[in-house]
């Protein structure tokens, strides 16, 4: 891949998702973009990249599609969904126990995993059960990963990697050599397309909101404006949770940022003075 | 450092799983069927086993029902390990003792989540 292809993906991946590449990844891209290359009846990667300057819209959406990362699993790191289980939710229990309603957003649930999780520890907590209301609305850039998370159908391996056996014969039905989610956790999540550099409007206020593992793909200002825009959307008494490599340069220290869990802060602080950011 | 027995009728099975055990810390020994995993646990019973279903002489199922029946058999926590993927399958894995289910094929990935899960992290 010549310098010049590299920077045009670059600038196209940043101006469209935000994303930043290196050129380290050179090989790891050609493996990803290949298959767009040859759907779009390019001879190769290089062939199509030469267009980058100019590409049409679905040539461009495509790229960014295959470039996204979808790495997930259910229950990923553990440690944040045991805070949310024995912190956040009871927390939140007590605060909200006058309007009985929670509003989570997953930001980046890539194929769903992590939203059905969630539904997973809230439905054993019972709260929907207690008349709560729950709205659990999980995006991704990648309408592929929507579309596999709405469809809530994993491979054996997918299900292995972080479930426990009782979770998944309680959560899930088997279907051949794959595993469905149970349609009463498939109903409690809104999936939905959303580019973490659009407007957060439609979000309201969200009592918790999860985004893991993706600020660590965005440069430092772009990693900062959507900082402060999900902190704009979390309820000035709720939850940002990020990644445990997502924590690192000044704006990311405990001290701080207010109201946002790490597994490598380990420690649930104050929310006030994040707006001073 | 924790002890498990890998008890599984394939060889290399148990090398591929010691190996992986080995480099997440676990002292490994083997046996090739139940009656010598039996015999290998009243000698000095691990914390961890992992364990295959279809086997010669018994089956992974009876090994578990026999073994949670012996002096101290509650202790070790038992993770079948096997390519019988069917809920029925599973479910009497866990009615005989077990603790954890995991489908052949497994990498260290799987093996270090599960093992977690189950209080070895």
């Amino acid at each position: 891949m010549s310098p010049a292809d590299l920077r045009h993906l670059a600038d196209l991946l940043h101006r469209r998702s935000g994303l930043t590449i290196g050129a380290d990844k050179a090989r790891l891209i050609d493996s990803k973009l290949l298959p767009v290359a040859q759907r779009f009846g390019f001879k190769d990667c290089a062939a199509m990249l030469a267009e980058l300057p100019y590409p049409q819209e679905e040539l461009a959406e495509a790229i960014t599609e295959a470039m996204t990362v979808n790495e997930s699993s259910f229950f990923r790191d553990r440690a944040p969904f045991e805070h949310f289980r024995k912190h956040i939710v009871p927390a939140l229990y007590v605060r909200r126990a006058h309007k009985r309603r929670l509003r989570i957003w997953c930001a980046a649930t890539a194929t769903g995993q992590e939203a059905y999780s969630l539904a997973m520890i809230l439905d054993e907590i019972g709260l929907a059960a207690e008349g709560w209301k729950i709205d659990l609305i999980a995006t991704d850039l990648s309408a592929a990963a929507i579309a596999r998370a709405k469809e809530g159908i994993y491979s054996q391996y997918e299900a292995q990697r972080g479930l426990s056996v009782h979770a998944l014969v309680d959560n899930f039905t088997q279907e051949n050599a794959s595993w469905r989610i149970a349609e009463r956790l498939r109903r409690m999540v809104t999936f939905r397309c959303f580019n973490l550099l659009d407007h957060y409007g439609w979000l309201g206020e969200a009592d918790v909101v999860f985004c893991r593992n993706v600020l660590m793909y965005f440069d430092a200002h772009t990693r900062a404006v959507i900082l402060r825009k999900m902190l704009d959307v979390v309820a000035g008494d709720g939850m940002l949770v990020i990644g445990d490599k997502e924590n690192a340069g000044p704006a990311w220290t405990a001290e701080a940022v207010r109201g946002v869990y790490s597994p490598n802060t380990a420690s649930l602080v104050e929310r006030k003075t994040a707006r001073a950011l | 450092m924790k002890h498990c027995l890998v008890v599984d009728d394939s060889r290399v099975i148990r090398k591929v799983a010691c190996k992986i055990l080995e480099s997440l810390d676990f002292e490994t020994d083997e046996a090739e069927d139940g009656p010598t995993a039996l015999d290998s646990c009243r000698m000095r019973m691990p914390e961890l086993i992992l364990l295959d279903w279809q086997m010669p002489n018994m089956s992974g199922v009876e090994f578990l029902r026999t073994l949670r029946r012996e002096q101290n058999g509650t202790r070790p926590i038992v993770v079948f390990c096997t390519t019988e993927n069917d809920v029925g399958y599973i479910s009497e894995a866990m009615s005989a003792g077990a603790n954890e289910y995991v489908v052949k094929p497994y990498d260290r990935e799987i093996l270090k989540a599960k093992l977690a899960q189950i209080g070895f992290g």
